[in-house]
């Protein structure tokens, strides 16, 4: 009798261990989270989103170079990813018996795995090497290898949800195979396609590593890619190492800034892509 | 419609359905050329990034060879390299993140796929992954301003006070720290570790539950003794995941580790990691020896990683075969 009484109280004990838990875990991102409202916002104006940075110890201006900066490097990467992703994506689905599905889908894993910052030192090496100049084109290509696997894992788990019947209900009406996968499966999966890519956006948005070496970061704004420019995330990293008060205020505008982009994008692909399951289930 | 085929002789309708099919055939052929194009460029890619990585590092390699993973010099201007102090502080701290968030995350996925009120599961998971959301460099600037102030003046000098004892509890105190990188590792490491070992408990089927509680187990005793050892393997590769994730992390840690080349027993010293100093000194190398000695800096990280995500997917897959778990995650 009293042994079950010890192992009710051990089962219970351990409950209240793991609640502990949980609390001990969601610690971190409300502290975060919160930090950054407070840090940030204080410095957040309209000069910090449309005036150019003020010289090192003097106070206002703000990062326009640096938004500028990265809405052209992450969609130039878009611009090279996103093709490659799906296409490769819609391919493992339709084809899902071919060798080379096998290969690509094992090499997306292999390439979701690898650092940041040695795809960095790939473009490195490729572009800024070869092209002896650091340029934002060589970010956008680091970037695009790390949204590619990314988008073609999406595409494909989402294309994978189309019901069969569908497909052979557009063959039977004499459909030809590239008609039924363009116009039926991918039209149908458009929406998840669509939030799968802009989860790959938010996550490449944030990155730092690739572009420390690629992109470089830059004092003015740029609209050349042949040239270095600066990026959001760099901002806040060279911001947040530097020596200046007024910077370490900037670098937390920048992050909440970056991180507001970020939760928006994933939040909202993450409860679209919700709700499609539901409706599918 | 009826009519119309009606009228038509048989043999003039023959050949237009054989142009039709003709033309489809063209284009399921374009179709597949242009997929086949996407898809066969993933694997040319990593070939690419394999060759670029090698070739940006032969020098080094020819140079050092094995060596440069046992030796300890840095010296950029005598152009002698050795890594050991860097894989070192690579492991260490990841080891440090692994011992303080795989409890956690196994603590949270257990308690979230057996115990949790039904309406709570779904948010707090939801929650947890945000901060695999939050970037890399926003962890390093929460590191640097709130984080370290924070441990250098409180859980620091606690523990020196408590665990002195020990070798990795002594020596003086500074902020940036191999402890203070193994801890911010921790909380970005949690939602991965977290996410794929609950995917896997929820892939255990329910029958080991019954099967343990209808012995009179509790219900403690049924998720430790049934479903635990069910997805084992499943959970020690969702823990390798985490590891693969930690190895590469590169901005918070550089932020945070202090970037000494040195190794030591105490935690409270600075360190570096190879990510950190490839990060670190790769724009600003002098000549080509050390900017190749960083490329095999890469190049190894690279390889690293690759075979312990390799072998999480291979544990991860023997649970739950082709169910897609860890595949969000991975």
């Amino acid at each position: 009798m009293n042994r079950r009484i010890l192992r009710r109280l051990v089962s219970n004990l351990m409950v209240g261990l793991m609640i502990g838990a949980v609390i001990v875990a969601l610690l971190p991102l409300f502290f975060i989270l919160l930090n950054l409202m407070v840090k940030g916002a204080s410095s957040l104006s309209l000069d910090f989103f449309t005036r150019m940075p003020a010289p090192a110890g003097e106070t206002g201006g703000g990062v326009a170079h640096a938004i500028v900066g990265t809405l052209i490097i992450v969609g130039v990467a878009c611009l090279i990813g996103l093709p490659i992703g799906i296409a490769g994506g819609i391919y493992c689905a339709e084809y899902p018996t071919s060798r080379l599905t096998w290969v690509t889908r094992f090499v997306a894993d292999v390439m979701n795995g690898t650092p940041s910052i040695v795809v960095g030192v790939f473009a490195w090496a490729w572009i800024v090497a070869t092209q002896k100049h650091f340029s934002a084109l060589a970010g956008s290509v680091a970037l695009a290898m790390l949204m590619i696997p990314m988008v073609l894992r999406t595409t494909e788990e989402m294309i994978k949800l189309v019901p069969n019947s569908l497909r052979e209900a557009a063959l039977a009406l004499g459909y030809p195979r590239w008609r039924t996968s363009l116009q039926i499966v991918v039209r149908t999966t458009l929406p998840g396609i669509v939030t799968g890519s802009l989860l790959a956006v938010a996550r490449i948005a944030g990155e730092t590593a690739p572009l420390l070496f690629t992109a470089l970061g830059s004092q003015y704004l740029s609209f050349n890619i042949n040239q270095p420019m600066a990026a959001l995330p760099l901002t806040v990293f060279t911001y947040a190492t530097g020596p200046y008060e007024e910077w370490h205020r900037y670098a937390w505008a920048a992050a909440l800034v970056l991180i507001l982009v970020v939760l928006v994008l994933s939040l909202g692909a993450r409860l679209s892509i919700r709700r499609r399951f539901d409706l599918n289930a | 419609m009826t009519a119309v085929t009606e009228h038509q002789p048989p043999p003039r309708s023959i050949p237009q359905a054989h142009a039709s099919l003709e033309r489809a055939s063209y284009g399921d052929w374009v179709f597949r050329i242009l997929l086949t194009l996407g898809a066969i460029s993933i694997p040319v890619l990593l070939a690419f990034l394999v060759y670029q990585l090698y070739s940006g590092s032969h020098l080094a390699i020819a140079k050092f060879g094995f060596n440069f993973v046992t030796s300890s010099t840095w010296d950029p201007v005598a152009e002698q390299f050795g890594a050991f102090p860097l894989i070192f502080g690579t492991l260490v701290s990841s080891l440090i993140a692994l011992l303080i968030a795989v409890p956690l995350s196994l603590g949270v996925a257990i308690y979230l796929t057996e115990f949790a009120p039904k309406g709570i599961r779904q948010p707090v998971a939801f929650l947890i992954g945000l901060l695999a959301a939050i970037p890399s460099v926003v962890y390093g600037l929460w590191g640097i301003f709130v984080l370290t102030p924070i441990l250098r003046s409180s859980v620091f000098p606690f523990l020196r006070s408590t665990l002195g004892f020990l070798p990795f509890f002594r020596g003086p105190i500074y902020g940036p720290s191999m402890l203070a990188a193994g801890i911010i590792l921790s909380i970005m490491v949690m939602p991965y570790v977290m996410s794929v070992s609950r995917e896997v408990l929820l892939a255990v089927p329910n029958t080991q539950r019954e099967a343990a509680l209808a012995l009179g187990a509790t219900r403690w005793e049924a998720v430790i003794t049934a479903v635990v050892p069910y997805g084992r393997s499943g959970i020690i590769g969702a823990i390798i995941l985490g590891l693969g994730r930690a190895l590469g992390e590169t901005m918070a840690v550089t932020m945070l580790i202090g970037n000494r080349h040195e190794i030591g027993a105490s935690l409270f010293a600075p360190s570096y990691t190879m990510a950190a100093a490839i990060a670190n000194e790769f724009s600003e190398a002098v000549g080509d020896m050390h900017l190749s000695a960083l490329a095999y800096v890469a190049f190894l990280l690279f390889l690293v990683t690759v075979v312990v995500n390799a072998g999480a997917r291979l544990l991860i897959w023997r649970v739950a075969r082709g169910s897609g778990v860890g595949s969000k995650a991975l």
